[in-house]
């Protein structure tokens, strides 16, 4: 998959290396592995699964629009509670299957992203990041407000009726874990394949230079806007998942499914993995899975944790780390980007 | 009438978020770094004028004393320590940084101060009110913020405008290294321009406090209301913060005449609305409104 560079120095461009060829064909079977796991594994082990799976989505989604976009956006718990209330809304009300309202809800969470995406796009840094926010925080009080029973107003609502009139508990476990492993998977693909496009690096030229990117031909409202539609059906799903996994969720509050304290998780992951490295997010969702089951979960120690080591990692080791370890050992497991080899002496540089 | 009586307390409600707003207005519009993190900053002061008040003894205005010189010296270790670091990383790294601070101050809060509401006395003054007419009465302790916000934002304008303090941090601020050049130690101009952003913060929080209840986690409504009079007002200019203020009030007052739950969501939505004519105008090329947010 190399291809030769003219003549001058001798070095190729490469993006598969041995080791990358390995690693995506190990993770592509780690991902068909771990299918079998309700065949194998308990109940415990498969609900704490899912929660790894939807906060491996949730840091994909937040790493591809600050990492690869330059857009830090908090607001992206709008679009979990767009997607939990959009499948409350076809499973309860409208009685379609929940697993079906899921998928519908994640295309609805894509769909409500275009027209947030034309109001906050053509904001910076900061600007973007709080209007993310506020659009989040409208769409919080608009379904709080919302009288329909099903939805439950600021009171919030259950979707345990829909999945109890079709499957037993143990039928909505395994079905809720295929759901959240096949979310994850055909995210990650469409990352993979979005990112090693020309709209990659379109992207990165964008995240390190808008007004450059721009004036060579680079098309950035686009970029932007198609990383935007993507997080927003991503964290959609992420929400949807959420849902089939606590049941009940609240429209209102830190800890509720539009809340701030889910924007606060992703920074974390992102931060801890290494922002703007396609592996980092999921070792971040590790780390945050680690802490979260090992170290104080939930209340206020968690929490402080939470926003400590985030600040701690932002400013002492900013590459996160798998970008700190990319960087000292040149290695890129799943292969966005290109490399330089120098053929003579053997050696990369990413 | 009632309509009348919602405008009027719509302006002077936009008294609190012009105060909120104005050192966020200085961090951002001037020195253009944004402090996610202001609010929660605000609700310090609050809760350590409670802690004053309900320990101490004193009156809250009295606890200002000690309150605005605490701030002070706050804002200046934050800058020094935190945020001149974050500065150096890249463009995103204070947003991250700042958010960082605002879950944990959320945090601390409610460890030392359970989650459960909390208010401030606002003194002799909270009771009395000018009665304009039958229906209409203003009371003297909102004139008394929107005074109070009138003259942060004035004393602020004139710092900027004519003492050697503004000038350096109006030089930093357009570019760094330049101002360096000069013999402005950049450093010190932000900290200290950081040192007088948090004061007002306090001083705002305090006021804020006063006027309605606050739990720990409010912080984060403080800060979308600031940011929010900032953008509405036109980032950059501090006069504008206070229309931007107003307006805010004025949109989250009647909002609530209509239906006492659309208090914030009118708010939001007059703030989304803002940013919506703002990109048309700007995407036509006509320089109608003050500089656009961006």
């Amino acid at each position: 998959m190399s291809v030769a560079v003219s003549q001058a120095p001798n070095v190729r461009v490469q993006r598969w290396t041995p080791l990358s060829v390995a690693f995506t064909g190990g993770l592509t079977g780690l991902v068909v592995l771990l299918a079998f796991a309700p065949v194998v594994l308990g109940e415990n082990t498969q609900n704490n699964l899912i929660q790894l799976y939807f906060l491996v989505i949730m840091a994909m989604m937040w790493n591809a629009l600050a990492g690869y976009g330059g857009l830090v956006s908090v607001g992206q718990q709008g679009f979990l509670g767009i997607g939990a209330y959009a499948a409350v809304f076809l499973s309860v009300q409208h009685s379609l299957n929940p697993y079906l309202s899921m998928l519908l809800a994640t295309l609805i969470g894509g769909a409500i992203a275009i027209p947030v995406a034309a109001v906050v796009l053509w904001l910076r840094n900061g600007a973007f990041a709080i209007a993310t926010w506020v659009v989040a925080e409208a769409f919080a009080i608009l379904v709080s407000l919302d009288p329909n029973p099903a939805i439950g107003g600021g009171t919030g609502t259950s979707a345990l009726l829909p999945f109890n009139l079709r499957y037993t508990p143990q039928q909505r476990l395994h079905y809720t874990y295929w759901a959240a492993l096949g979310a994850v998977a055909v995210l990650l693909l469409l990352l993979f394949v979005l990112l090693r496009s020309r709209l990659g690096g379109s992207l990165q030229a964008i995240r390190d230079d808008e007004e450059a990117a721009a004036s060579v031909g680079v098309r950035v409202l686009l970029g932007k806007g198609i990383l935007f539609v993507v997080a927003g059906a991503g964290c959609a799903a992420a929400g949807t998942i959420i849902l089939a996994w606590q049941l009940s969720i609240l429209p209102l509050g830190p800890d509720s499914i539009f809340g701030i304290n889910w924007t606060a998780k992703m920074i974390f992951m992102v931060l801890v993995g290494g922002l703007g490295t396609f592996e980092g997010p999921i070792i971040g969702a590790v780390a945050l899975y680690v802490l979260q089951t090992y170290g104080p979960n939930g209340g206020v120690w968690y929490f402080i944790l939470l926003g400590g080591i985030a600040i701690g990692f932002a400013l002492l080791l900013p590459r996160g780390i798998w970008g700190t370890v990319q960087e000292r050992f040149n290695v890129q497991l799943l292969p966005v980007g290109y490399r330089l080899r120098d053929v003579t002496t053997g050696r990369g540089t990413p | 009438m009632t309509w009348v009586n919602a405008v009027v307390h719509g302006i002077l409600l936009g008294g609190v978020y012009a105060l909120l707003a104005s050192g966020l207005a200085l961090m951002f519009g001037v020195m253009r770094i944004i402090n996610l993190a202001h609010g929660s900053l605000a609700l310090i002061g609050a809760y350590m004028a409670f802690l004053l008040t309900e320990h101490v003894h004193i009156t809250t205005y009295l606890a200002l004393a000690p309150i605005l010189p605490g701030a002070l010296v706050a804002g200046y270790v934050l800058q020094r320590t935190m945020l001149e670091r974050s500065l150096r990383a890249g463009q995103l790294v204070p947003l991250l940084t700042t958010f960082g601070l605002l879950i944990v101050i959320a945090n601390v809060l409610q460890y030392f101060f359970s989650p459960d509401v909390h208010s401030l006395d606002e003194g002799r003054i909270g009771a009395t009110s000018w009665n304009v007419s039958s229906t209409l009465a203003i009371p003297w302790f909102d004139v008394l913020t929107l005074g109070i916000a009138v003259f942060v934002l004035g004393s602020l304008q004139l710092l900027l405008r004519y003492t050697q303090l503004g000038r350096e941090l109006r030089a930093t601020a357009e570019d760094a290294d330049t101002a360096e050049l000069v013999g402005i130690n950049a450093r010190a101009v932000y900290a200290r321009a950081t040192a007088i952003a948090v004061a007002t913060a306090a001083l705002a929080g305090v006021f804020y406090g006063m006027r309605s209840s606050f739990d720990p986690n409010a912080g984060a409504a403080q800060l979308l209301y600031a940011f929010e009079a900032v953008v509405i007002g036109g980032i950059g200019s501090l006069w504008g913060t206070l229309w931007g203020g107003i307006v805010l009030g004025v949109a989250q007052v009647v909002g609530a005449q209509i239906n006492s739950e659309y208090f914030a969501l009118s708010g939001h939505v007059v703030f989304l609305a803002v940013l919506v004519a703002r990109s048309v105008i700007q995407s036509r090329g006509l320089r109608l409104l003050p500089r656009g947010a961006g």
